[in-house]
């Protein structure tokens, strides 16, 4: 029978709260953190949020009755109470696949985190993860060489990946710059980094940039005999002009080029990602602006679900923060998001702040790279936490060293090499940590150097962002 | 700001990737390499190369991959004998990972002059 129209308000939760909803294999599934206004049932949050996050609107309208609506309605399927907090709660909601374009990062998240953020029943909102679909995922580019490919053509296995971002970040020519790029990849390290401010500024546009720096990643390459890389940003204001310098790039025949994918955007990211994978270009993702989204305990999108989205739109590395170094990030659920960048199967497992089970199937994977307010003396952590399927950087410890960056990069090297060794002879290296660097520093008067000068730098404020437990 | 004489000048070094900034280690630092790839599942193998080819990508096979082999003395002796059949070219171990398709480990044992 078909159904009458009813013109007016209807309480949300009449059409969008089904408690007794079995989500499908295909559905894209959503934990969201939800604080209601005062005096607002849950329920009814609830299914507000699945609402206008999917087929809602405020009023009833003549035309939903052209369509068959529950096939095409997000359900809210799932209310949880929020460990340790009173006044919010994790709504659980299902998408049916239809509602997205294949291969579209962009429009899943124009649909789940569009209009509804702005809703007036919410006090707060927060997407605290996305379980996407194995039929989804196969519609989408993904990283465009992952790991192995990656260690394939930069020739590095068996450790991290060692780089760091030249310093300083903004005002050095072009010649300038290209020289502590050589002196940071002679002295040992694999990979340089352009600073995400750098674009094509006044004082050193891109071309000149890309020039020098090609030049002294080939003269590093050439004296050392081991594989060098440059990470030069592609990111542009147009997509024609990002383009035109990742043309440039390869025509100097560099193995990497960079994008910041949140300020870029998603659209951008995942054409340069393409891109990269027809053209055999390695891709360094920056996140600039992820933590105006993601810091916020009760507002926003959690960095899990950002990390997820660009391992579908596209990046062999990716920015996860540090643990142990100056910005924010407590371990947990940090290695709760690396998983996610990295492996093939993710369990559920909420003591790493991972709401679903998440499958990727056959895609690749994306090197973490832990980047900012590091030192030697944090090395033994960082393998411990990170692996080796890592890019560990190091900027003021690679350049505030006494002697110079080459210098600095020989002692992140040695100690870096020092730490993996004793992994794999069984030591604790996070307990050990201190004798391991001094025994390994009797053998490089660049690492003992760098040991006096950083011993006393130490980084101890709390994080504001924690995991929600009792 | 006077210059500083305490300031080392940092000389450039041809290195052969990982563990290329470490001293040459002792026949039981090899033992506890050798000893790590087997306990992560991966299959030992050798390679060697003529120094002037170091960068190749390709370095020439020792026999075969030493597939399923646990024995620490074994491959001891294929590194050794390696060395000795090709007494100028570099010798590398291998821990080939057939699920990543990667090499888990990768270092030079013997560096060929």
């Amino acid at each position: 029978m078909s159904k009458k129209y009813d013109a007016g308000v209807k309480e949300y939760r009449d059409t969008y709260w089904t408690p007794d909803y079995v989500p499908l294999d295909t559905d894209l599934l959503a934990c969201f953190k939800c604080t209601g206004q005062e005096g607002v049932p849950k329920e009814e949050v609830a299914a507000a949020v699945a609402a206008e996050s999917s087929t809602g609107t405020w009023s009833t309208v003549w035309s939903e009755l052209l369509t068959d609506l529950d096939f095409y309605k997000g359900r809210c399927y799932r209310i949880e109470d929020v460990p340790g907090d009173k006044e919010s709660f994790y709504a659980f909601i299902a998408y049916p696949l239809d509602l997205f374009e294949e291969g579209s990062v962009t429009n899943v998240l124009t649909s789940l985190v569009g209009n509804v953020f702005g809703f007036k029943a919410l006090r707060h909102l927060r997407l605290e993860d996305i379980r996407f679909p194995m039929a989804f995922i196969k519609t989408c580019p993904g990283p465009p060489n992952g790991i192995c490919v990656e260690r394939d053509r930069m020739n590095k296995y068996g450790r991290p990946l060692l780089g760091c971002t030249i310093k300083p970040k903004l005002g050095l020519s072009g010649k300038n710059y290209g020289r502590v790029v050589y002196e940071c990849l002679r002295g040992g390290l694999d990979f340089t980094k352009d600073d995400e401010n750098i674009n094509s500024q006044p004082f050193q546009r891109w071309q000149n940039r890309f020039e020098f720096v090609a030049e002294a990643v080939e003269l590093a390459q050439e004296e050392t005999g081991e594989k060098k890389g440059h990470y030069l940003n592609c990111t542009a204001a147009t997509p024609e002009e990002m383009y035109e310098r990742a043309e440039f790039a390869k025509e100097l025949g560099q193995p990497i080029i960079m994008h910041d994918y949140i300020t870029g955007g998603f659209t951008a990211n995942t054409g340069l990602s393409k891109w990269c994978r027809k053209n055999g270009m390695l891709l360094h993702i920056h996140r600039a602006m992820h933590a105006v989204i993601d810091r916020h305990p009760k507002h926003g999108i959690h960095f899990r679900v950002l990390a997820k989205c660009l391992r579908l739109s596209g990046g062999d590395q990716l920015h996860t923060g540090t643990v142990v170094g100056k910005l924010e990030g407590d371990r947990q659920t940090t290695l709760g998001f690396i998983d996610q960048l990295r492996e093939s199967f993710i369990p559920e497992d909420r003591t790493r702040g991972n709401f679903f089970d998440q499958d990727w199937g056959s895609m690749p994977g994306v090197f973490a790279v832990a980047s900012g307010g590091i030192h030697v003396w944090h090395m033994p952590a960082l393998v411990a936490i990170f692996g080796d399927d890592s890019v560990l950087q190091f900027g003021g410890g690679t350049h505030g060293h006494p002697w110079g960056s080459a210098a600095g990069a020989a002692a992140n090297r040695v100690a870096l090499e020092a730490c993996v060794k004793a992994r794999n002879a069984g030591r604790e290296i996070e307990k050990e940590g201190r004798d391991i660097l001094l025994e390994a520093a009797k053998h490089s008067p660049e690492l003992a150097i760098a040991l006096e000068t950083w011993k006393e730098i130490k980084f101890e404020f709390d994080t504001v962002d924690k995991l929600d437990v009792g | 700001m006077p210059f500083k004489s305490t300031v080392g000048d940092y000389q450039t070094v041809a290195t052969l990737e990982t563990f290329g900034f470490l001293p040459p280690m002792t026949q039981d630092e090899i033992y506890d390499q050798i000893a790590y790839i087997i306990a992560q599942g991966w299959s030992p193998l050798v390679e060697h190369v003529h120094p002037s080819r170091s960068m190749a990508t390709y370095w020439s096979f020792w026999k075969l991959p030493f597939f399923g082999e646990k024995d620490l003395g074994v491959i001891v002796n294929e590194l050794e004998s390696c060395h000795r059949a090709y007494p100028d070219h570099h010798v590398r171990l291998v821990g080939y990972d057939a699920y990543t398709q990667s090499q888990g480990a990768c270092f030079v044992v013997f560096e060929g002059r």
